[in-house]
């Protein structure tokens, strides 16, 4: 089958070694994604989002390993050399940190920081690498881009920090931009200059985004497609629609039933999902939200359910769909 | 329940007012012989808060939030105001009276675990105000309530020698919950108690905090930035802006019609879970960020970002008028825009 995928994960597993045993934090997972799409990735703390995209970036702390497949266009990519990862990361494929701080260094000016992948993956001159890194901070929207190239990261508010980390990973124009909670630490009306911006990329230079977020809300203005995760598993995809409106995991269910909103007056207590999240390191033999679910059944608590696909790129991991 | 409050809320008097309240920081200066300059986290505010009322604290952050919240209880002194308790002024008592008045107000922190004493069990933790408070009570007893109190924030009572780390953010944040609950408080100021909780967390501690207050006839101070959960729990808003009160109102005509063009910016930009209604609503659009507080504006501090900004605005400041019965804006033009 030819696609235009531009990045395709399959059976994606990565576990990490600890003193207390091993932690299962992604477990098979499988998606891609095309240029220009948005793909929102949900679920709560702890349920993997962050680490499948370390995995495929290479950047994994040391005690942990993945398996699978990870093709950029035809090129498999994971767990390639850092040599070859390199003309990959921060060049075609860029992902903005969670932790601004992951990706700034607090001892260099940010100029520095910017050319620096200029002049090493695109052969460029300082001169034009600093006129490039001008532009993209410009593009952001940072006043005064030709003086503030010279300050430290200290110097910059957290909203400004996050459009240089925006401006660095853009850089090189990649295909692919994975955005680790871009705008979690920021206040709202900042938030929605940010989300602006990169509806803007989208739109100029057709970039492939993945939109790691636990806002139901930003998912809702910014994806076409939303994939749920649950304990280190994906437990629902579809389209940002089907998900909204339709959405068949009980999961899903819960959560976007859980949210209060701006736009409601209810005078009822708000839907709580009860209990707690599960243990990684120790999930339960079956469905892992089986304490958390309403409709649980014997079956759950015997056999683990798979992702099923039930057409237009719709899947759902729960035994309940075979019963509908 | 909001209605029932509104309605007892009127023949009551308040339980706590505050007035020209003020907390001011002193930078030290970069010069030698320069005088220190002053941060004004908050700059004159003006409330009365009513016997099983929410009101919620808004605003981005720096704006005063925390600083507002931890004045009103004397944990920070405050530069000039009063803050009056049951009708008696509190700012400047000695500790002497301010120890018995602690009993009544209590405080709930955004970081459940960093709050806690990572060396106490949560026995102790829970225990501990009725220990310093209630030093009378037997052993056993202080037991028997600690047991109480964990079974209603739904916490198991066997659990009662465990330690915090043992915990997850929400158990943690229920820990805090029933150390505040422990001496009946008659106020609790919530400092974005489930900023740092799941989604599927923070409806359970939103809910909780909802039944203890119906319960206990609380009266709560809910600071947050996120104004979805404001508009669920709160009776009213009040959004501050630089250490000033951009508009104080209930929580329906706040919502329904915002006045002040902060407000209205504010509610605009909070993303919808629904990608209908998301992406076809209108928006307005902030340009800027938050000003250095310690050089704020002159005149309106808001004005740097108001798109409806007039010469007048950068020279005098407006005052908190009161536009209906239920709201309360500092504009100069909020009649026309
Ligand atoms: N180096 C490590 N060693 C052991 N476990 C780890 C390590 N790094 C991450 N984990 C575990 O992997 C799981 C998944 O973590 P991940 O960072 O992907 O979560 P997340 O979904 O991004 O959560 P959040 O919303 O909090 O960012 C977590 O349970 C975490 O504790
Ligand atoms: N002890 C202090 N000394 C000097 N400045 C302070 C002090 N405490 C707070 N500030 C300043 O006062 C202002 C208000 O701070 P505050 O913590 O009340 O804001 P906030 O609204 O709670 O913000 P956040 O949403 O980030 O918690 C900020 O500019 C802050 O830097
Ligand atoms: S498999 Fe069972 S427990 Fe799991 S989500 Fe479906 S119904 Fe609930
Ligand atoms: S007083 Fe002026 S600057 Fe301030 S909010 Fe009103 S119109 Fe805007
Ligand atoms: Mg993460
Ligand atoms: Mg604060």
């Amino acid at each position: 089958m030819t696609t235009n995928h531009i990045l395709t994960v399959e059976n994606l597993t990565t576990r990490f070694q600890t003193p207390d045993g091993e932690v299962e934090a992604v477990n098979n997972v499988n998606f891609h994604i095309d240029p220009g799409e948005t793909l929102g990735v949900v679920g709560e703390s702890g349920s993997g989002k962050t680490q499948i995209f370390l995995s495929l970036m290479g950047l994994l702390a040391k005690n942990g390993a993945s398996t699978g497949s990870v093709r950029y266009k035809d090129k498999e990519i994971l767990n390639l050399q850092p040599r070859e990862l390199n003309k990959i990361r921060g060049v075609s494929m860029s992902m903005i940190f969670q932790d601004p701080m992951t990706s700034l260094n607090p001892f260099l000016k940010i100029s520095r920081q910017m050319t620096e992948v200029l002049v090493e993956h695109r052969g460029m001159s300082e001169s034009d690498a600093l006129a490039r890194a001008i532009t993209m901070l410009d593009r952001v929207g940072i006043p005064g881009a030709a003086q503030r190239v010279h300050m430290y990261p200290h110097e910059f508010s957290g909203g400004m920090r996050q459009r240089v980390m925006i401006a660095m990973a853009l850089l090189c124009d990649p295909e692919v931009l994975i955005a680790d909670e871009p705008t979690t630490a920021l206040d709202v009306t900042v938030q929605a200059q940010i989300l602006d911006l990169l509806r803007d990329l989208q739109t100029d230079f057709n970039t492939a985004t993945v939109m790691i977020t636990h806002d139901l809300g930003v998912v809702a203005g910014l994806c076409d497609r939303v994939m749920v995760m649950y304990g280190g598993r994906v437990v629902e995809t579809g389209s940002v629609r089907d998900i909204y409106y339709d959405s068949h995991h009980p999961y899903t269910e819960g959560l976007l039933k859980s949210m209060p909103r701006i736009d409601r007056a209810d005078e009822e207590s708000l839907f709580a999902i009860p209990g707690q999240p599960p243990n990684l390191q120790n999930l339960p033999k079956g469905c892992a939200y089986q304490e958390r679910c309403e409709y649980v059944f014997d079956r759950c608590c015997a056999e683990r359910p798979l992702l099923r696909e039930f057409g237009n790129g719709r899947a759902s991991a729960c035994f309940r769909e075979d019963d509908k | 329940m909001s209605v029932m409050n509104k309605s007892a809320k009127k023949d009551a008097s308040p339980i706590l007012s505050v007035r020209d309240l003020k907390v001011h920081f002193p930078i030290p200066s970069k010069g030698l012989f320069a005088p220190d300059r002053q941060l004004k986290a908050v700059d004159g505010v003006n409330f009365d808060l009513y016997p099983g009322e929410t009101l919620g604290v808004v605003g981005e952050s720096g704006c005063g939030k925390s600083t507002l919240g931890r004045a009103i209880l004397q944990l920070i002194p405050p530069t000039d105001g009063q803050v009056a308790w049951l009708g008696k002024n509190i700012v400047g008592a000695p500790h002497r009276d301010m120890q018995p008045l602690r009993r009544d107000l209590q405080i709930i922190f955004q970081d459940p675990l960093a709050s806690l004493n990572p060396r106490m069990t949560i026995g102790e933790i829970i225990a501990e105000p009725l220990v310093t408070h209630k030093p009378e009570l037997g052993k056993e007893e202080i037991k028997a309530r600690v047991k109480r109190m964990m079974a209603r924030v739904g916490l198991l009572p066997q659990m009662i020698n465990r330690y915090p780390h043992e915990f997850s953010g929400g158990q943690c944040q229920r820990i805090g919950i029933a150390r505040a609950m422990i001496l009946e408080p008659k106020l609790i100021v919530c400092d974005e108690p489930v900023s740092a909780l799941d989604v599927s967390i923070q409806a359970q501690i939103v809910n909780l905090l909802q039944e203890l207050q119906r319960e206990f006839d609380l009266s709560l101070i809910f600071i947050s930035h996120d104004l979805s959960i404001v508009r669920h729990i709160c009776h009213r808003i009040m959004v501050l802006y630089l250490g000033n009160v951009a508009e104080l109102a209930d929580r329906d005509s706040i919502y329904a019609a915002p006045r002040h063009p902060y407000t209205k910016a504010l509610i605009s930009a909070v993303p919808i879970p629904d990608p209908e209604i998301e992406r076809n609503k209108e928006r307005i659009v902030l340009t800027g960020d938050l000003p250095s507080p310690l050089s704020p504006p002159s005149g309106c501090v808001f004005r740097t970002r108001c798109p409806f900004a007039k010469d007048k605005c950068a020279q005098e400041p407006p005052v908190l008028e009161r536009v209906s019965d239920s709201q309360e804006v500092a504009c100069h033009f909020h009649d026309s825009i």
